[in-house]
């Protein structure tokens, strides 16, 4: 008996003192400093920062030490963490057009003002295990690593193509994120509301679980509601993030963030209320993660089908589904309490299962006399 | 002692007068879901987070709690709540029902009858009766709004006519003060009529769902049933084998590979008790049948 049997609370604490004890591992074996993370697994510090909603590299890499490399574990923690902070202001809308660029391309136009940006990217590697990474320090190892040696970031202001073709007016309108009065929707804060407007949609998706939304931006492709993307833009690199003090009226630049952005550019048949043009999906994560970012845009483009009178009958179109089960903190927890005792429930079960039984036989009886 | 860094009993004091907030008006609306802005706790979701955050906003310095997961205190889960809330808001914790102020608990209530001046604190995994019936929000809302509960009725009547009772053994619905339909949380049904006319206060906390319910105290709590089919309990051939109790709601302990059985309650406060008050039941009265 796991319960029922007094000394939980020392079992408890045995168990966390063992969980330390596993996630150091062999102590012969160097312990993995928080910096190696955040430098050498940067990408996985970038996927727990943004689905732990909070842009922090050190906070993130030391979940991730803690939670021995599980990225949802990691999640919960920088989750938990950030709910204990407190709430300074809104940001000004960060003005990625302004990025500065360390990739940038696009699949709709051979070239582009500013021109295509290839970047650090494993694009067009060939998936082969590099046996040099497997050695270890000075003996064998990844011996001299080429510095990065490209031209600067681009800092020139680069125009996104999804507003190229707006000019020619084949783009519908972007939606004027300053006209939408008040501060923008945060489900951190109260809870989702259905229909959602699109900033908590796009903030749960943004936060959302990036295997989730990869199989539902997947789906879309599959027949599950076609919404013929195309990759108009994906750009990575940083923003600069600015708020407006009350005391001074004017906006401070208070520090840099990196993103991902991607504008997925829809074909659209025109409905009663709209011509025929190009719509719009839209993707936009915490650092290097066009995975997500693409993912979240077509996600985004195919939960528009009401706003654009298109039939929803796709799980990718269907809000409530969508939004309810994106989060992976949410979706964890409740998959995992079902390791919690519910003997009392099943009890419950057994006794009413036992009665069903017990008249299902006595039935065929009664019947026969 | 508590925790260095945090606020006592961690929220910090914005977010619990929001949830005192929530409290008031589901409260005033008797059965009513209020939507809340649930924080992310440094517990999972699904293992408590709506119970913890109510309880952390209504505890103060003089409270005292206790906290139970199947109607003991010392199963695993009820351990770590309790340890929580004596780590960040180092208030007394007792295992005695009467002596609490305050009890937390997961899917159960307590067997000793609560009294005026206690709050009941329920862990609701999913907070919406209509929710098998209907998945979207939206709609179930809806059918809130507009009294709309015949398809619950309609559920009720084709386990009858199929089964000839209703099979529905926990998390059985109730309507609220005669209006809301109202999920008691996955209590057994067994525990239902404890419910009804309560002199506690009974709240209702979902974290991941973000709603919280209320039933104020001496409100009416039906149990949904039919007039040809009253609402019926689940008894038992066995009496308690540590107590002897004959009126809890007893857990079934397997005790070897043979069909081996012991029943006994699953309120370990409650048996405790009778047993200290010299109660005994078949195990403690025969020992070569073995005790605890």
């Amino acid at each position: 008996m796991y319960v029922a049997v007094k000394g939980g609370e020392k079992a408890i604490e045995a168990s966390h003192r063992l969980l330390d004890a596993v996630r150091r591992g062999d102590p012969s074996v160097p312990e993995i400093s928080t910096r190696q993370i955040s430098e050498q697994l940067g990408l996985a510090v970038d996927r727990a920062m943004a689905e732990g909603s909070l842009y922090d590299r050190e906070l993130a890499a030391l979940a991730i030490k803690q939670a021995r490399g599980d990225i949802i574990e990691a999640v919960f923690l920088l989750r938990a963490y950030r709910t204990t902070l407190p709430r300074l202001g809104n940001s000004e809308p960060v003005d990625t057009g302004r990025m500065t660029i360390r990739r940038r391309i696009s699949a709709t136009f051979k070239d582009i003002p500013g021109g295509q940006i290839l970047g650090p990217t494993y694009d067009y590697t060939h998936r082969l295990l590099d046996f040099r990474l497997a050695g270890e320090g000075e003996a064998g190892g990844e011996g001299s690593v080429p510095e990065e040696r490209t031209d600067p970031p681009s800092d020139e202001p680069m125009p996104r193509v999804a507003d190229l073709l707006g000019r020619e007016g084949l783009m519908e309108e972007d939606e004027d994120p300053v006209a939408d009065e008040g501060p923008p929707t945060d489900i951190t804060r109260e809870p989702l509301r259905f229909p959602a407007d699109r900033d908590a949609r796009l903030q749960a998706l943004a936060r959302g679980d990036e295997g989730f939304l990869l199989a539902l931006g997947y789906s879309t492709q599959r027949g599950f509601s076609n919404t013929h993307p195309f990759a108009g833009e994906i750009r990575y690199g940083a923003v600069a993030v600015e708020i407006v003090p009350e005391e001074l009226g004017f906006p401070v630049e208070i520090g840099e963030i990196e993103v991902t952005e991607v504008e997925m550019v829809n074909q659209f048949k025109g409905s009663a209320s709209a011509p025929p043009q190009f719509t719009r999906g839209y993707g936009l994560v915490f650092g290097h993660q066009e995975r997500k970012a693409m993912s979240m845009a077509l996600v985004d483009r195919a939960l528009r089908a009401a706003e654009l009178d298109e039939a929803a009958a796709s799980p990718a179109q269907d809000e409530e589904f969508v939004l309810y089960h994106s989060d992976n903190v949410e979706a964890s927890g409740f998959v995992q309490h079902l390791k919690l005792p519910h003997y009392v429930d099943f009890q419950s079960e057994l006794e009413l299962l036992r009665k069903l039984r017990a008249e299902l036989e006595d039935a065929p009886a009664e019947a026969a006399e | 002692m508590t925790e260095d860094g945090y606020n006592f009993a961690y929220l910090d004091e914005q977010t619990k007068r929001m949830i005192r907030r929530a409290i008031l008006k589901a409260v005033a609306i008797p059965g009513y879901q209020v939507p809340f802005g649930s924080r992310e706790m440094p517990l999972p979701y699904g293992w408590g987070t709506g119970g913890i955050q109510v309880t952390a906003s209504i505890i103060g310095r003089d409270d005292t709690l206790k906290v139970i997961d199947q109607g003991a205190d010392d199963t695993v889960n009820a351990v770590s709540i309790r340890k929580f809330f004596a780590r960040t808001a180092g208030v007394a914790t007792t295992e005695r029902t009467e002596d609490a102020t305050i009890v937390q608990t997961r899917h159960r209530i307590p067997e000793t009858p609560l009294a005026a001046g206690q709050i009941l604190v329920y862990q609701v995994p999913i907070p919406e009766p209509l929710r098998w019936l209907e998945p979207r929000e939206a709609e179930t809302r809806k059918m809130h709004a507009l009294e709309e509960y015949g398809a619950m009725h309609v559920r009720l009547y084709e386990d009858i006519a199929r089964f000839g009772h209703i099979a529905t053994s926990y998390d059985y619905p109730v309507r609220v003060n005669g209006r809301y339909l109202a999920r008691p949380s996955p209590i057994p049904k067994f525990d239902n009529p404890k419910m009804d006319r309560l002199p506690a206060l009974q709240l209702f906390g979902a974290g991941r769902e973000k709603r919280i319910y209320a039933i104020p105290p001496h409100t009416e709590v039906r149990s949904l049933d039919f007039d040809d089919h009253p609402f019926e309990v689940q008894t038992w051939d066995e009496a308690c084998a540590f107590c002897g109790a004959a009126d809890s709601f007893l857990d079934e302990i397997v005790t070897d590979d043979r069909g081996g059985r012991l029943f006994v309650c699953s309120d370990t406060d409650y048996c405790g008790k009778r047993r200290a008050a010299g109660h005994t039941g078949s195990a403690t009265r025969d020992p070569e049948r073995g005790g605890a």
